[in-house]
């Protein structure tokens, strides 16, 4: 078995801390896992990355275009600008509530998400989009979006060797106890609201 | 022994500690800070001394008193640290250590977080040390601890130098238990004035000793397991070689293209030790070759080694790589990058990856300051108490420089850390009608602004130097400095004061003040930029990581005319427009109140928090 995961979004959003969940969960199965993270001046609001791979025979953390199993999106931009790393029958699953960056705010563009949900709709054969603010308004804390989207893609199929019993061990281990509680409320969401999934309507 | 999953810098931090390292100290710089932080907070029975020191020059004399008794040292840095260590190291090649001292320099091709792309490969040619090249996190636990045994065998510092992709990659390290750790100590200070003097004498004698060592070590490196050669087929005419991260990038394409069927796989050589060269291998290697194609990050160190040595063996093999157009010459190598470079020289076809059309729009992400945070206010007291007036506003290292990004736009220049105060004096001296300001951060302050700011006085320069004081080295991940009272030892201790500092070196003007009292900060702008000569202006207020939010910002929709002042004036992340309103987004809001400050209609208002503005414990948003 190998599996290529990218996990993307702005700078704050915590998609280190969902990679290092994965990782820790997958970790605890007896996999191998190698992964790698943006840390740097992006952290402050730029676009964020992280590459996990888990299997055999590992030699480096990076994934090649074309050969990711998930791409998991806590943006809508940030999914559209990694989806060349997707394998054709590839899934991803997406956050629909976009971030607006400080520069479209300026030009008084309105940027909304929307017409990248639409993209990605068009162009991904397996997506699964989450109203990630819908999420994240219910449980009463922006910060869990990173682990509402880890139950995402539990619920989408696209971890067939991880359960939700696995990550929760992952959050127990790795999340300070105070906030335990809320995120596994957060792994719980989607699996609790369910979304549709979207067939792509190739051309 | 028991396995643990780790970033590249916990696993070389680990490394040393198992190597019995007894010093260590650096100073922040990503991509290499979490080495040292390691060694830290693995440091429970305190018998390792850790620091962070004022600047890398720093750091490496403390590292080198260190290794002079006997002590393993580790000094760690990021590439353009190496340059203000460059002094003390270029001399201590030649004088040489007693213990094991390593050098850990952290490259960033891209860059992704630098000034430049430097290459500490090739430093190590200049300085004439030897040097270790990492290819991932795991091995780069063993291969520290060879660098320690490798620099106290032959008396000299060697520099160890991860990339990026092995300093914050993870992976499962097989690492020793603390019992297996070797013991080391110090053997405490010897007095030899013929080893420790640096004179030109010994110098002279010194380097011919160096050049001789270094010769022999071509033939000892070519021995060295890690500098490896995989034979390929047979019948094998070509030859790809590389190192670093790129090499794994390399088995991870020849296995690709093996799986797709191709049989015909080239030889392969890893170079681990890039400097000295290890000579013997790779002659062996290009025996019998056509063609080799070099995969380098940032410099053609091993291309030029190769072409070099099919001069001297008078071997007739062609070598690609950089200097032949075959690999890109500037930026990150890449899994894709790799794998088109080793198809196309091998003749081999690629998968074709699924072709997507143009994203409906761009979306330009630059990293841009955090909302709330001080220095946006800083940048903004200082633009409007200098509004109409010819203003140089030179910038510096740190999350600061991000105050270039409209609508701020209040960085005119930024070389390298502490430079803008002897900029802002040259620019001064040529155009006098120009107010001149030097922009530095607390830890920059202390790391690099000091020897500028008594030029400044000595010279008799016209300038304000502005300290951005939030209390931390925040852009690196919060790390502590003179100015924070905390050590890298667990001990509360006397912060050195920079108001102190500049009185005492005859800086009359010194003006403290928070910046989120924006009437008040633009005032002090006003006052103290009209004084003469060298004066000061300390914005205090915390990194927005350490401390509570102050609350959050409301709307009031009945005054709000849209007119987007605050958005247009400030450029706050936390302010975002919905068809056509301005929106506070309440995950990103502080409740700093610049915002309101701003707005010419009073509509913004702040919500205080109860316990707004105190310390958070242990917090670590960014770094």
């Amino acid at each position: 078995m190998q599996m290529n995961i990218i996990l993307t979004g702005v700078g704050g959003q915590g998609t280190v801390l969902a990679s290092k969940l994965l990782a820790s969960a997958a970790l605890a199965k007896g996999y191998e896992v190698m992964s790698a993270e943006t840390i740097g001046m992006a952290q402050k609001g730029g676009s964020v990355f992280s590459n996990l791979r888990i299997g055999d025979g590992l030699y480096s953390p990076m994934i090649r275009k074309g050969t990711a199993d998930l791409l998991l999106a806590f943006e809508p931009a940030e999914g559209v600008r990694m989806l060349p790393y997707l394998k054709p029958d590839g899934t991803v699953v997406v956050s629909a509530h976009p971030i607006m960056p400080v520069t479209a705010a300026l030009a008084g563009t309105d940027y909304t998400g929307r017409e990248m949900i639409e993209y990605l709709r068009r162009e991904v054969r397996n997506l699964f989009v989450l109203d990630g603010f819908a999420a994240i308004t219910e449980i009463g804390n922006p910060k869990v979006l990173n682990v509402v989207m880890l139950g995402a893609a539990l619920a989408s199929g696209a971890l067939p060797f991880l359960s939700e019993d696995d990550l929760r061990e992952a959050i127990r281990q790795r999340v300070k106890p105070a906030f335990v509680s809320i995120n596994e409320r957060a792994l719980r969401y989607a699996a609790e609201h369910g979304f549709a999934k979207t067939a792509a309507e190739r051309k | 022994m028991h396995k643990e999953y780790l970033m590249g810098n916990e696993a070389m931090g680990l490394g040393a500690m198992a190597a019995g390292v007894n010093l260590v100290s650096g100073y922040p710089g990503t991509p290499s800070t979490e080495v040292l932080e390691t060694i830290a907070r693995h440091n429970v029975d305190k018998r390792i001394h850790v620091e962070w020191s004022t600047n890398e020059k720093t750091g490496l004399e403390t590292a080198a008193g260190a290794a002079m008794t006997g002590a393993r040292a580790l000094v760690t840095m990021k590439q353009v640290g190496l340059n203000v260590a460059t002094d003390p190291l270029m001399s201590l090649a030649y004088l040489g250590v007693e213990g094991g001292l390593v050098v850990l320099v952290a490259d960033d091709p891209g860059p992704i977080s630098s000034q430049t792309e430097q290459d500490t490969r090739t430093f190590a040619r200049y300085a004439k040390l030897p040097c270790f090249d990492p290819t991932g996190v795991a091995e780069a636990y063993e291969m520290i601890q060879e660098a320690f045994a490798f620099s106290e065998r032959y008396h000299t510092p060697v520099l160890f130098r991860p990339t990026t992709r092995v300093d914050h990659g993870y992976a499962s390290v097989t690492v020793k238990d603390k019992d297996e750790w070797e013991p080391h100590a110090s053997k405490g200070f010897v007095r030899d004035t013929k080893r420790w003097v640096i004179f030109p004498k010994l110098s002279f004698r010194a380097h011919g000793a160096i050049e001789a060592r270094n010769a022999n070590l071509t033939k000892v490196l070519s021995e060295y397991p890690r500098n490896e050669v995989l034979r390929g087929g047979e019948t094998v005419s070509r030859g790809v070689v590389s190192h670093g991260v790129s090499w794994t990038y390399l088995r991870e394409s020849i296995r690709e293209f093996e799986t797709a069927g191709h049989a015909d796989t080239p030889r392969l050589m890893r170079v681990a030790t890039p400097f000295p060269f290890p000579e013997e291998k790779a002659a062996a290697f290009l025996e019998g070759l056509d063609e080799v194609l070099v995969i380098e990050e940032l410099d053609p160190v091993i291309e030029r080694e190769l072409t070099y040595l099919c001069g001297k063996y008078h071997l007739a093999v062609r070598i690609r790589g950089k200097l032949t157009g075959d690999i890109a010459a500037a930026g990150e190598n890449t899994r894709d990058s790799v794998y088109a470079a080793v198809a196309a020289f091998m003749g081999w076809q690629t998968e074709k990856p699924a072709e997507h059309p143009m994203p409906p729009t761009e979306v330009v992400r630059p990293p841009v300051l955090c909302a709330g945070c001080p220095h946006r206010a800083s940048f903004y007291a200082v633009k409007q108490a200098m509004k109409g007036q010819k203003c140089l506003f030179a910038g510096d290292i740190g999350c600061y420089t991000l105050g270039n990004a409209m609508p701020l736009d209040m960085v005119d220049t930024c070389l390298c850390m502490g430079a803008g105060l002897g900029m802002a004096q040259g620019v001064g001296a040529m155009d006098p009608e120009t107010k001149c300001f030097a922009f530095v951060g607390d830890s920059t302050f202390f790391a690099a602004a000091i020897p500028g700011a008594v030029n400044g006085v000595y010279n008799q320069a016209d300038m304000t130097l502005v300290v951005l004081d939030n209390s931390t080295t925040a852009m690196t991940g919060h790390q502590p400095h003179p100015g924070t009272g905390h050590t890298m030892m667990g001990e509360s201790v006397t912060p050195v004061s920079i108001e102190d500092t500049l009185h005492g070196i005859g800086v009359h003007t010194v003006r403290t003040v928070n910046p989120l009292d924006l009437p008040r900060a633009i005032e002090t702008v006003r006052e103290t930029a009209a004084q003469p000569g060298v004066k000061a202006i300390v914005f205090r207020w915390p990194c927005i990581a350490l401390v509570k939010p102050l609350g959050l910002a409301n709307i009031d929709p009945e005054k709000c005319r849209d007119c987007k002042r605050c958005i247009r004036e400030i450029g706050c992340p936390g302010l975002v427009t919905e068809k056509g309103k301005v929106v506070i987004d309440a995950a990103q809001c502080t409740g700093c109140g610049l915002c309101g400050a701003v707005c010419p209609f009073d509509a913004i208002t702040v919500t205080k928090a109860p316990h707004g503005g105190e310390p958070k414990g242990g917090h670590r948003s960014c770094r």
